[in-house]
């Protein structure tokens, strides 16, 4: 039973290690004192993606490198930096892939725009046919 | 007739977005992110020194007429040890090679080029993958090409295997 246990103990001591053995950096769990500030970083992480689990945010992630960015992020904010300043820059780095938020530019367009176009194309068909009945009434 | 032809148009738009949709799910799934630095400057950075027996890394040391190489690496990964005869083999055939060793310790990184051989030039320490993210690196183990201007040239994700390395030296003299 014992050896049992101690097995167990190993596997898991083994798991942990596997990714990296030293503590996480110092803002990666911790909030900053200023609610107003972690606000401010809270909303921005919500909406960066982790690099190594894809479809998480660094926010809900608990991959090491996640923890990394979230630490960099709140001591970014803490300096005076602005969140979308910071965004700008992960997106230099790793492109729009990086950021949730939804952009406008020469890829994504259509997808804003085509739901307009249908509301007009069905307004005019229902006007269309309102008149076509009153032309018969 | 006209009409007629109409009344398809719905189904047709329907089939098309379908077929788009088949479309992309049949496409191969691909999960490298490259880093968009590549052809820019390396960005500044200065790091402590990751090992007892190889000087710190810093920015600097690039940009100096030469290209060099700059492997990502760690203790804690595996990828990075079965990559190691690939770095060696790199460093014998002439090509100078930095590394920076992301969340490690000094005495892990020592243990670990005790073990799988120590081709490297300076080690940098980072702690907290800031140089990483600076760098637009999505992982470990990464291979950056900087040429002797400090531009990034290349960028190889993940571990050398034995058949990149002619193609790696190629780029790498290419741009002497």
């Amino acid at each position: 039973m014992r050896a049992l246990v101690l097995l167990f103990a190993l596997l898991l001591g083994g798991a942990a290690l596997a990714q990296t053995a030293l503590p996480p950096a110092p803002y990666a769990n911790r909030q900053l004192d200023d609610p107003a500030l972690e606000r401010k970083a809270t909303a921005l992480m919500q909406t960066i993606r982790c690099l190594t689990c894809q479809s998480q945010s660094i926010a809900d992630s608990n991959a090491s490198m996640a923890a990394d960015l979230r630490s960099e992020i709140r001591e970014r904010i803490a300096k005076g930096e602005e969140p979308e300043h910071i965004r700008a820059w992960l997106i230099e780095r790793y492109g729009d892939w990086i950021s949730y938020q939804p952009t406008v530019d020469a890829i994504s367009w259509p997808l804003w725009a085509v739901p307009v176009l249908l509301l007009i194309g069905g307004g005019g068909l229902v006007l269309a046919r309102i008149r076509r009945w009153k032309g018969e009434g | 007739m006209k009409g007629k032809l109409l009344i398809w148009l719905p189904f047709a738009a329907f089939a098309a977005l379908a077929l788009l949709f088949v479309a992309g799910l049949l496409r191969p799934d691909d999960r490298l992110i490259p880093s968009k630095l590549v052809g820019k400057p390396l960005p500044d950075f200065a790091l402590p020194a990751a090992a007892s027996d190889r000087p710190a890394l810093s920015s600097a040391e690039f940009a100096q007429g030469k290209p060099r190489f700059v492997n990502i690496f760690a203790s804690w990964c595996v990828p990075c040890a079965a990559e190691a005869p690939q770095i060696a083999a790199m460093a014998q055939a002439g090509a100078p090679i930095d590394g920076i060793a992301i969340r490690d310790a000094r005495a892990d990184v020592d243990a670990f080029l005790k073990r799988h051989g120590n081709p490297y030039s300076r080690i940098g320490l980072d702690a907290r993958s800031s140089v990483q993210l600076a760098l637009g690196s999505s992982g470990v183990p990464e291979t950056f090409l900087i040429d002797g201007q400090g531009r990034i040239l290349h960028q190889h994700i993940g571990d050398i295997r034995a058949d990149d390395v002619p193609e790696l030296l190629k780029m790498w003299r290419a741009a002497q």
